[in-house]
């Protein structure tokens, strides 16, 4: 394995066991999407995105919108672990009087978070306000919306994807973390939202397609993303597997929405400990 | 009397605050002209965005501006952009508490012959119950450019509740407007107007055909519906010791409702004190010219006048 890539690996695995950690420690909480995206927001916190944990609102940062905001723990572990807060508090998710709400919010004052997400459907528009945003200010800024498979049900999310091609919106990535299921089971069985790429191809994105646990591929996306001048706003489109590197969470609907019990706590990390995810 | 839509008061206020703050930005949804804001997409049109029809997105895109230091206005229908968009102004811009001006037009039955789908007569409810949130609704075109240009500085979610049709000017450039502050139009002794928006003038006409029959009325400006101003509210309730709150909104939930909650929970309310509310009676409008409208749904000063000696009968 690439030193390069290693070193995401790790990571992944460290942001994998806190995310069981925590939805064990809080009783509830959402792992299957929260595993999916671990790849995607790994590569983007420890790579790419533009920003200072000690200075979280620094002027000329990227801004991140977590939308489909109920995998909050993926977030809050990129946050804790860059360095925004301290990594005793993820236990704390979800409880009383804690920073980290049970879908992000900015009035718990937790450094990191931009807005309040977890009614779905709303984050691309508010990324590609920020967007604009940015724009109006000469700003080299970039904002990136990560968004469900499920969510893109939402009219609301056609309503940005339109909004954002016509102003051109170049400076705003939409990562999809296309796990085919939502809560009632597979998106294919209750409202299809295939084809993705082509739909967003249509509606005059520049579309990139990733196997959304394999760095190289991510890396490349990004790279693409940052480095192509073009007039349009980019979508990474990212397959992924709901649960990933939890095989008795992998592709269950019943884990969208679940803590582990102990024993099964024990058996995730054993697992995420033991499997290189990512290569 | 002169008269002039608020929507043109916003209008042009939000021109000159252009001019001097270029943090503000302006957004619609496919009704630029309606809005008054094609003024300002005119002058500015690099800090001018038009969405289209699509006001779930046109909220949270104007979150998102807020959140890089923007100061947006939305421009937009009060029906669509306060009831189609109303769970993104409570989960984004109120939760947040985000630096988004909702300036909902076409508020009310005065909206006229589009009939009953454009007339907004829930908006008030709808917006003051969401936490953080300012609701202004300005009684006439002078008071809308005032509210403007406060909200402008006012740091934080607003809604400012504006009208299609010409309503008569009753303030002046010099009248004193302060957010959550009530203002007195009118002093009187036997009973108290509370009123917003077009209702404001309606409750002064009521005053002077009251006052042919002796009858001294006080009527009270609430522009600010919310945070309201309790103290004024309390106050001039014991003073009169009648009370008849005015609102081209349903009675139920609305501006009328505000009061009763001050007047219901204040300690310092310290006799009984009738209240009649006029209002849409839990009905929706139809096509009609505005101020028939009014008439015909009983929002007028006829109306009114009926409701202050009503209220003076149950008066103690």
């Amino acid at each position: 394995m690439e030193i390069n890539i290693k070193k995401f690996v790790e990571l992944g695995k460290t942001v994998r066991k806190d995310i069981i950690n925590m939805l064990f420690c809080a009783g509830s909480g959402h792992p299957g999407g929260s595993l999916s995206c671990v790849e995607l927001m790994v590569a983007l916190y420890f790579k790419y995105l533009k920003h200072h944990s000690e200075n979280p609102e620094w002027s000329e940062r990227d801004m991140v919108v977590f939308s489909k905001g109920h995998v909050c723990p993926t977030l809050y572990s990129c946050l804790a672990r860059s360095g925004y807060f301290p990594t005793d508090e993820l236990d704390t998710l979800r409880q009383s009087c804690s920073r980290l709400q049970g879908h992000p919010s900015s009035v718990s004052e937790l450094p990191g978070v931009e807005v309040a997400t977890g009614s779905l459907g709303q984050g691309l528009s508010i990324a590609s306000g920020m967007a604009i945003g940015f724009k109006l200010d000469k700003k080299d800024s970039k904002a990136y919306a990560l968004l469900g498979d499920g969510e893109l049900q939402s009219g609301q999310i056609w309503e940005a994807v339109m909004t954002a091609a016509q102003f051109k919106l170049n400076n705003l990535c939409a990562i999809v973390d296309n796990n085919k299921i939502q809560i009632d089971g597979f998106t294919e069985d209750i409202k299809s939202v295939e084809p993705l790429a082509s739909k967003f191809k249509s509606f005059g994105w520049h579309v990139l397609e990733v196997d959304g646990h394999k760095y190289s591929e991510i890396f490349a996306a990004y790279d693409e993303f940052l480095a192509a001048n073009l007039d349009k706003p980019t979508v990474i489109i990212a397959e992924t597997i709901k649960g990933k590197g939890v095989s008795f969470m992998e592709n269950k609907a019943g884990w969208h929405g679940k803590a582990p019990n102990s024993e099964e706590k024990e058996l995730a990390l054993q697992e995420i400990e033991e499997k290189d995810l990512g290569v | 009397m002169e008269k002039k839509a608020t929507r043109f008061g916003y209008g042009e206020a939000i021109v000159e605050l252009g001019k001097k703050n270029k943090n503000i930005v302006v957004l619609s949804a496919d009704v630029t002209e309606s809005t008054a804001s094609h003024l300002f997409a005119k002058e500015f049109p690099e800090r001018f965005f038009n969405v289209g029809i699509s006001e779930q997105d046109l909220i949270c895109e104007a979150a998102g501006l807020s959140l890089t230091g923007k100061i947006p206005f939305i421009s937009a229908y009060s029906i669509f952009a306060t009831g189609r968009a109303w769970e993104q102004i409570r989960n984004t811009v109120g939760y947040s508490h985000l630096n988004v001006k909702i300036v909902g037009t076409h508020a009310g039955l005065l909206v006229g012959p589009d009939g009953a789908t454009h007339q907004a007569l829930e908006d008030i409810a709808l917006m003051r119950v969401i936490p953080n949130m300012k609701v202004v609704v300005p009684c006439d075109y002078i008071e809308a450019k005032k509210a403007t240009e406060l909200l402008a500085k006012d740091i934080g979610p607003a809604f400012l509740r504006l009208g299609r049709a010409n309503m008569p000017i009753i303030t002046n450039e010099s009248c004193d407007f302060e957010l959550g502050k009530a203002k007195i139009m009118k002093e009187g002794a036997d009973a108290t107007i509370f009123a917003c928006g077009v209702m404001v003038s309606e409750a002064l006409k009521a005053a002077e055909i009251l006052a042919h029959e002796h009858i001294s009325i006080e009527v009270v400006n609430i522009h600010t519906v919310k945070p309201i101003d309790r103290q004024a509210i309390v106050k001039f309730a014991m003073k009169t010791g009648a009370v008849v709150t005015a609102e081209e909104h349903q009675v139920s939930g609305g501006f009328g409702s505000a009061v009763l909650e001050v007047l219901t929970t204040s300690e310092d309310l310290t006799r009984f004190v009738p209240v009649e509310m006029v209002g849409m009676q839990d009905c929706f409008g139809e096509s009609g010219l505005p101020y028939g409208l009014l008439a015909q749904y009983g929002l007028t000063d006829v109306e009114v006048v009926k409701a202050v000696k009503k209220v003076l009968q149950r008066k103690r």
